[in-house]
C-alpha cells in the first residue's frame, strides 16, 4: 500500500475526524496548560487507592454522555432522533433517589451523608427500577415513532417536556438528597484504579456492538436509514426496527441517570442531565453518522462524546465559568459543522489528491 | 420543420446533458396560443426534462427559446412565472390549510388600511373560479375539497395571479376520477377558447385524444416530431413512442425459447378478482410454474400497479390471490418473501438500491430480512453469495465491498437483480428489469429469466419493449387503463399487442 492510499484510507475511516478533533484539543492543552496531563495516585478513604487527574475526569464525567451517545446513534442512524434523553435520565435518576430514601420520599431525612446508609429497598431492585423506567420512556418513544407514525422530533418532544415534569411528580417534586454509599459506587468507585463508569460504558459498548454487528441488527438499520422504502421492498419491517433503537436509546439514558444520580449524589429533576440530548447529537454527528439515518459507528460517537468532555474539561481548567460554557461550546459546535461541510470536505479532498499526486511518482 | 406561424412558443435545437446522460437533444417544440398540445413519450423520453428547460428549473446546454417572438432566458421558476409560464402539477402545491380565496390571490391579497380586505377578496376568488364555471365556497379551506377542485384553484391562480398566457399541465388527471377528468377538460378546452396555450402532459392515451389538438412525441431525449391529433392514429402513436415503426414490429424475429409446460394443474399463483380501487381494475391471473408471462402496456395502464398488489406492497381491496394453493390473508413484502415472491421494482433509485450500503450488503438484503435479525449470515457466506452474483451477472467491479451508489446504472440494476435471485423465489417479478443497461446487459439477463423458469420458476416479465416481451413470453398480458386488456398465447404478435395497447382490437 503507497503512502498516499494508506493517507485516503485514514482518512476515509470513521474515526479519522473525530480523533483529529480529540488531538486538536490535547495539543491546545500539551502547549497552553502541560499540567493538564498530570495523572496521580491517590488514596482514597471510601474508595481504595485510584487514578486521578484531567484527563480521568473526562473519562469519569464524560460517561454518562458516552452511554447516551451510543443510544442516540442507533437512533439516529434509523433517520430518526431522540430528544428526550436528558428527560430520560431524569426520571431515571428520580426513580433511584426515592427508592433508596427509606420514607419513600414522602419527607427529607437529614441525616450526616455517610454515616446513615440506610435503604429499604435492595440495591439490584433500585437499579433495576432505574433501567425499567428509562427503557419504558425509550418503548414509549418507540411507539410513537415507529406505530403512531409520529415525527421523531416531534414525538420525542412531548417525553422531553413532560419527562421531567414526571421526574417531579416522582421525587414530589423535591431535590432528593441521596444517603446510600453503596449506590455511590457506581458513579465515583474504581476498579484498578480506573472509574467504575467507564467499564460500564465499555460494556454497554460491547453490548450494542454485539448488538449491531453480530446480528443483522445494524444492516437493517443502516438500510432503513439509508433507503427505507427500499428496505421495506426488501422487506424489512421498519417499525420494529425503529421501536428497539428507540428503547435501548432509553435504556443507555437509564443507565446515565443512573451514574449521574450517583456521581452527584442527588436527583434534581430540573437540572439532571440537562442539555443532554443536545451534546449527544453532536456527539454523534461528531461520530461521522449522518442526521438523515445510514451508516453509522458506535466507537466514532463515544469519541466524539470525549471530545465533547475534553473540551469542557480544558474550558474548566483555563477557569472559564461554568455559565459561560455554553458560549465556549458554540464554537466548537461551529467547527465541527464547518468542519464536516461538504465545502471543507471538498478543500480537503482537493488538497490530498494535489499532495498524493507530489508524493507518489508511480502516477 | 418548425412552424414559426403564430406561435407563442419556440424552443429550438434545446439539447441538455446530465453527466453521464443526454436528457435532451436537438429538441424542438412550437405551442400556439389556444392549443392544447399533447407531450407524449415513455420513461426516460425527455418530457420532464423539457418542461424544467421551460420552466427555469434546468438550463439548457444548447438552444434558443422564444417568447412571443421574443429571444429569452429563463432563469428560474419565478422568472418563468413572470414571463407568463405557470406549470400546474400532478401534486398540487397549494396550502390546504388555507382557504380556497387565499391560496388563490395569496400575495396578492386586496388591502384596505393596511389590512387584508376579506370581504373583496372572497368576491375576486369567486369571480375568477366562476369564469370557469366552477361554484364553491371560497372561504372554506382547500383541503375540504377534491383534488379535482384543488387542481382548477391552481389552475385559477396560475391564470389570476400570473396572468399565465401559457399553462403547463403536468399529469393532472392521473389522481383524478372519470367525472373530476371530464370536468378538468371543460376547464381546458374553455382556456382554449380564451387563448391560452396549454401543454398537456399525461401518459393516457383515451385523454390525449379527447382534449388535445396537437402531440408532441419525445423518445430517449429526441424529438420525434409534431403532429395533428386527428390524423395520427393511436397505434401510430404507440409505435413512435415505443421507436418502432409497425413494418419493423411485424419482422421482429421470435427467438422465444420453446418451453415444456409442465402439468397446467399446479398453478404457482392465482389472483381471482384482484384489484385496488383507483390504480387497478379487478383481474384474473393465472401463472404456472415454469412459465414466463408478459405484461405489455404503457406507462400508467397498470402493468406496476398489478405487480405491487401481487408483492403485497399495496395491499388490494377486491378479489383473492392464492399463493402455491394457500390463499394469501396478510400482504406485506416482508409476508411475500417467506411465501416465495420476489418482485425487482421498477423504480430502482427509488425502491431499489441502498446507495450508501456496499454490493455484498445489498445482495444479501433480502435474504437477510428473510432469515431474520437474529440469524445473521455468516460473513464468509455473505462474500460467497455476493461473489457468485457478480460472476454470474456480470457485474462490473473491483471488489463486492465497494458502494453500490458508485455503480453505473446497469451494474446497479444486476445488482437489485442479484438481490432477488439470492432468496431463490418460486415466482419472481420483475418490473422492467432491462431498462437503462446496454444491450450486452439486456440479452445476458433475458437468458437468465428463461433459465429461470427452466428451473421451475414462475416469472411476470414487465417491460416497454415489445420485442422483449415477446421474445422471452409463454403468454402476453396486455394492460390498458388500468385492466387487463386481452391475454394471448405465445403466437401473438407485435401488431396485434399494440392495437390493443391503443384500445382496438
Amino acid at each position: 500500500m503507497t503512502p498516499h492510499k494508506l493517507l485516503a484510507r485514514v482518512r476515509e475511516s470513521r474515526l479519522f475526524w473525530p480523533l483529529t478533533a480529540l488531538a486538536v484539543i490535547l495539543l491546545f492543552d500539551a502547549i497552553f496548560e502541560p499540567g493538564f496531563f498530570k495523572i496521580g495516585i491517590i488514596d482514597d478513604p471510601v474508595y481504595g487507592p485510584h487514578l486521578y487527574g484531567n484527563l480521568i475526569d473526562v473519562l469519569n464525567n464524560g460517561a454518562p454522555l458516552m452511554l447516551v451517545s451510543i443510544g442516540m446513534t442507533l437512533v439516529i442512524a434509523t433517520g430518526g432522533v431522540d430528544l428526550s434523553v436528558g428527560a430520560v435520565i431524569a426520571i431515571s435518576a428520580a426513580m433511584g433517589a426515592v427508592l433508596i430514601n427509606p420514607a419513600l420520599g414522602d419527607r427529607l431525612i437529614t441525616n450526616d451523608i455517610l454515616t446513615a446508609d440506610t435503604t429499604n429497598t435492595p440495591l439490584p431492585l433500585i437499579i433495576l427500577a432505574d433501567l425499567a423506567a428509562g427503557t419504558l420512556c425509550g418503548l414509549w418513544n418507540g411507539f410513537l415513532v415507529s406505530r403512531a407514525r409520529i415525527q421523531p422530533m416531534v414525538a420525542t418532544l412531548i417525553l422531553m417536556v413532560a419527562g421531567r415534569g414526571i421526574a417531579q411528580l416522582i421525587t414530589n417534586g423535591q431535590i432528593m438528597t441521596i444517603y446510600y454509599t453503596p449506590y455511590f459506587w457506581f458513579g465515583n468507585g474504581f476498579i484498578l484504579g480506573l472509574p467504575v463508569s467507564i467499564y460500564i460504558v465499555a460494556g454497554v459498548a460491547l453490548l450494542a456492538w454485539l448488538l449491531v454487528r453480530k446480528t443483522a441488527l445494524g444492516l437493517f438499520i443502516e438500510s432503513t436509514g439509508v433507503n427505507a422504502r427500499a428496505a421495506y421492498y426488501a422487506g424489512l419491517d421498519e417499525r420494529n426496527i425503529k421501536l428497539l433503537a428507540y428503547t435501548f436509546c432509553g435504556f443507555t439514558g437509564a443507565i446515565a441517570g443512573l451514574i449521574l444520580s450517583s456521581y452527584v449524589h442527588s436527583s434534581d429533576a430540573n437540572n439532571i442531565g440537562a442539555n443532554y440530548e443536545l451534546d449527544a447529537i453532536l456527539a454523534v454527528v461528531m461520530g461521522g453518522t449522518l442526521m438523515s439515518g445510514g451508516r453509522f459507528s458506535i466507537v466514532a460517537s463515544i469519541i466524539g462524546a470525549i471530545v465533547i468532555w475534553a473540551f469542557t474539561i480544558t474550558m474548566y481548567t483555563f477557569g472559564v465559568p461554568a455559565d459561560a460554557l455554553t458560549a465556549a461550546k458554540a464554537v466548537l459546535v461551529l467547527l465541527v459543522i464547518l468542519l464536516y461541510s461538504e465545502f471543507s470536505q471538498r478543500l480537503l479532498g482537493r488538497w490530498g489528491l494535489r499532495k498524493g499526486q507530489r508524493h507518489d511518482p508511480a502516477h | 420543420m418548425l412552424e414559426t406561424t403564430d406561435a407563442i412558443l419556440l424552443m429550438r435545437g434545446i439539447s441538455k446533458i446530465f453527466p453521464g446522460v443526454t436528457a435532451l437533444e436537438d429538441v424542438d417544440f412550437a405551442l400556439r396560443p389556444g392549443e392544447i398540445h399533447a407531450l407524449m413519450g415513455e420513461n426516460g423520453a425527455g418530457k420532464s426534462t423539457l418542461i424544467k428547460v421551460l420552466t427555469g428549473v434546468e438550463h439548457p446546454d444548447n438552444g434558443s427559446i422564444e417568447l412571443a417572438g421574443r429571444l429569452v432566458q429563463v432563469r428560474s421558476p419565478q422568472h418563468s412565472q413572470s414571463l407568463g409560464i405557470s406549470t400546474v402539477y400532478q401534486e398540487v402545491n397549494l396550502c390546504t390549510n388555507l382557504s380556497v380565496a387565499e391560496n388563490i390571490l395569496l400575495g396578492n391579497e386586496p388591502r384596505r388600511f393596511g389590512t387584508i380586505d376579506w370581504r373583496r377578496m372572497n368576491a375576486l376568488a369567486a369571480q375568477a373560479l366562476k369564469r370557469l364555471d366552477i361554484d364553491i365556497d371560497v372561504a372554506r379551506p382547500l383541503g375540504n375539497y377534491s383534488l379535482a377542485i384543488q387542481q382548477m384553484v391552481a389552475i385559477v391562480r396560475a391564470l389570476e395571479i400570473e396572468s399565465a398566457r401559457i399553462l403547463i399541465l403536468d399529469e393532472p388527471t392521473s389522481s383524478l376520477d372519470a367525472n373530476e377528468t371530464s370536468r378538468l377538460f371543460d376547464v381546458m378546452r374553455k382556456l382554449r377558447a380564451s387563448g391560452i396555450a396549454i401543454v398537456f402532459v399525461t401518459h393516457f392515451l383515451d385523454q390525449v385524444y379527447q382534449v388535445s389538438d396537437r402531440i408532441t412525441v419525445l423518445r430517449n431525449g429526441r424529438l420525434v416530431g409534431t403532429y395533428d391529433t386527428e390524423s395520427l392514429p393511436r397505434v401510430e402513436l404507440i409505435a413512435k413512442m415505443l421507436g418502432r415503426s409497425l413494418a419493423d414490429l411485424e419482422t421482429v424475429s421470435r427467438a422465444r425459447a420453446e418451453h415444456e409446460l409442465p402439468d397446467a394443474q399446479s398453478l404457482a399463483l392465482k389472483a381471482t378478482g384482484l384489484g385496488h380501487k383507483g390504480t387497478l381494475e379487478p383481474l384474473d391471473l393465472a401463472l404456472r410454474a415454469g412459465e414466463v408471462v408478459g405484461l405489455a402496456g404503457l406507462l400508467g395502464s397498470g402493468r406496476s400497479e398489478l405487480a405491487r398488489l401481487l408483492f403485497g406492497v399495496d395491499t388490494p381491496d377486491a378479489g383473492s390471490l392464492e399463493v402455491g394453493g394457500a390463499p394469501v390473508t396478510r400482504h406485506g413484502p416482508g409476508e411475500s418473501l417467506r411465501r416465495g415472491i420476489a418482485l425487482c421494482p421498477e423504480d430502482r433509485k427509488v425502491e431499489g438500491i441502498v446507495k450508501d450500503l456496499t454490493i455484498r450488503e445489498n445482495i444479501i438484503l433480502a435474504l437477510q430480512a428473510r432469515q431474520g435479525w437474529a440469524r445473521y449470515l455468516p460473513e464468509s457466506k455473505q462474500y460467497e453469495i455476493a461473489e457468485r452474483f457478480v460472476r454470474l451477472l456480470g457485474i462490473v467491479t473491483p471488489s463486492v465491498d465497494q458502494l453500490v451508489g458508485n455503480l453505473s446504472g446497469g451494474n446497479q440494476q444486476k445488482v437489485i437483480l442479484a438481490r432477488w435471485l439470492a432468496i431463490n423465489p418460486r415466482i419472481l417479478i420483475l418490473d422492467e428489469p432491462t431498462r437503462g443497461i446496454d444491450v450486452g446487459a439486456k440479452a445476458e439477463i433475458q437468458k437468465l429469466v428463461l433459465d429461470l423458469a427452466d428451473e421451475g420458476k414462475s416469472i411476470v416479465f414487465i417491460s416497454s419493449e415489445l420485442e422483449e416481451v415477446l421474445r422471452i413470453s409463454q403468454r402476453v398480458i396486455v394492460m390498458r387503463d388500468q385492466r387487463k386488456a386481452a391475454e394471448y398465447g405465445k403466437d401473438v404478435n407485435a401488431q396485434t399487442i399494440i392495437h390493443t395497447m391503443a384500445g382496438h382490437q
